[in-house]
């Protein structure tokens, strides 16, 4: 116990080392929700713009465009691109590191999220398209009013494991040198030459989080639910 | 209450998927207050000619005037024309996500510009009308088919529309849920509302209606009076479908 204790205070009460965790943690929550609020907008406007072509034959070039997109995102790493972004494509511009990670991990995001949305909006009923044009709605207002909302909530827990596994896909941050949660931990043990409490720490702050996130998103979706009764 | 306007002054009408001619110059017109039963066997084109009329088909040929007005023209705001034309389908389309009263009252709130208190009090108005004020709050999947098709006849009406489209308004309803929608359509009937109604129903059609089309491989076969169509068809291929199904 004692061994414990001393322990914890080399990895995280000496020379206040448990602030490599919280800014850590920072960095990751801050690129994370930016991420998610990026890759949301890219990937509802990519899923409409898809949706459309597919049900209306409109707009040839975007879905060509949107469909390049999803391919080269989808086909290569996501930490891969962070670096290309990173040393290629921003090298000389004065954006911080961590705006760099937000765009390259939204634009990343943005491409599963597209997809998730796409087969959220095709599995709504055709008919519930005829009903809004019927009433007098274009089909933007249809699919805005009527469509998304429907389709979001079909797909809100493929949403939310899409943004758990983006929160953990931040941990590759560390290699254009951004400090985040794992890259933390890492300094600590490079510091203390010890490996378990940090890392473990680390761990375990990730899956609180994801607990957290996961809680919300059900309590998100028993409202959302309300009308299935 | 048949008064001498014109609504609808339909010619050669036209429509065909690739190579499958569904419509197959049709021509008619409809006068306002005029109650329209179109019958005919499936897949006889009855519902695409409906469908074309508010244009969730795009004709492919033919003209269609409504109150003088080519609305199959490129310039006329598709929007906008539908508003006036009420549609009623088989499946109710009820959007699930939303209460009866916001079912009735979006339409209103975002297209007429209606406030929501406004909108409400017609929508409970109506709600009235069809017994189902105690539903306004309740979500479809809490209703029966018969109400779910009460509730989407009067969320077309709440955008007052000039003319009700009913595509087999009854064809997915349990037998015994079939008479209080009807009953409803034959309340519209009565207060001189212009419809068009696709129907399996020859009874109701008989009944209700102030002309009967009998559509038959995309083309008007025959049409008349109810009393004339049904007591003594013309064509062979109209006494063969009735002698099917009376």
């Amino acid at each position: 116990m004692n061994n414990f204790i001393q322990s914890f205070e080399l990895n995280f009460i000496k020379d206040k080392r448990y602030m490599y965790l919280v800014e850590g943690l920072g960095n990751t929550l801050l690129i994370t929700f930016f991420a998610v609020i990026l890759g949301v907008l890219l990937g509802f406007l990519i899923a409409v713009i898809r949706s459309t072509h597919d049900k209306t034959g409109r707009m040839k070039f975007l879905n060509a465009l949107c469909k390049l997109y999803l391919a080269v995102i989808r086909g290569t790493p996501a930490m891969l691109q962070l670096l290309i972004w990173f040393y290629v494509i921003l090298v000389a511009t004065p954006f911080p590191k961590v705006v760099v990670a937000m765009i390259a991990f939204g634009i990343n995001s943005g491409a599963y999220v597209a997809e998730i949305v796409r087969s959220g909006i095709m599995s709504i009923d055709n008919g519930q398209f005829e009903a809004g044009r019927s009433l007098g709605f274009s089909y933007r207002q249809t699919m805005l009013y009527i469509i998304l909302p429907q389709a979001f909530k079909n797909v809100l827990p493929a949403l939310a494991n899409e943004f758990i596994v983006l929160l953990k896909e931040t941990s590759v941050c560390g290699y254009i040198g951004i400090m985040d949660l794992t890259w933390g931990s890492d300094i600590i043990r490079s510091r203390t030459y010890e490996a378990f409490m940090p890392l473990i720490a680390a761990g375990l702050i990730y899956l609180i989080i994801v607990m957290l996130l996961t809680g919300l998103v059900g309590r998100l979706e028993r409202r959302l639910r309300t009308s299935d009764r | 209450m048949t008064d001498n306007t014109t609504l609808f002054q339909i010619d050669n009408l036209e429509k065909s998927f690739g190579d499958n001619l569904v419509l197959d110059h049709i021509s008619t017109s409809v006068k306002k207050g005029e109650v329209i039963a179109i019958i005919g066997p499936s897949g006889s084109g009855k519902s695409t000619f409906l469908r074309s009329l508010n244009l969730l088909e795009m004709p492919t040929g033919g003209t269609i005037l409504f109150e003088g007005q080519n609305i199959t023209d490129k310039h006329v705001n598709i929007d906008k024309y539908r508003q006036k034309i009420g549609m009623v389908f088989q499946h109710f389309n009820l959007f699930p996500n939303l209460t009866i009263l916001r079912n009735m009252t979006l339409a209103p709130i975002k297209l007429l510009h209606m406030s929501e208190q406004e909108a409400n009090e017609m929508a409970m108005k109506y709600l009235e009308r069809v017994g189902l004020l105690e539903k306004a709050n309740a979500y479809p999947s809490q209703l029966s088919g018969g109400q779910k098709q009460r509730i989407a006849i009067v969320r077309a009406l709440c955008m007052n529309p000039e003319v009700l489209l009913f595509d087999e308004p009854t064809s997915a309803l349990d037998p015994e849920m079939v008479g209080e929608v009807l009953e409803v359509i034959g309340d519209l009937a009565k207060q001189g509302m212009t419809m068009l109604i696709v129907t399996h129903e020859m009874g109701f059609a008989k009944e209700v209606a102030s002309r009967v089309l009998f559509i038959d491989d995309g083309r008007i076969v025959e049409e008349n009076t109810p009393k004339e169509l049904f007591e003594s068809p013309k064509s062979p291929r109209l006494q063969e479908f009735l002698a099917k199904v009376l």
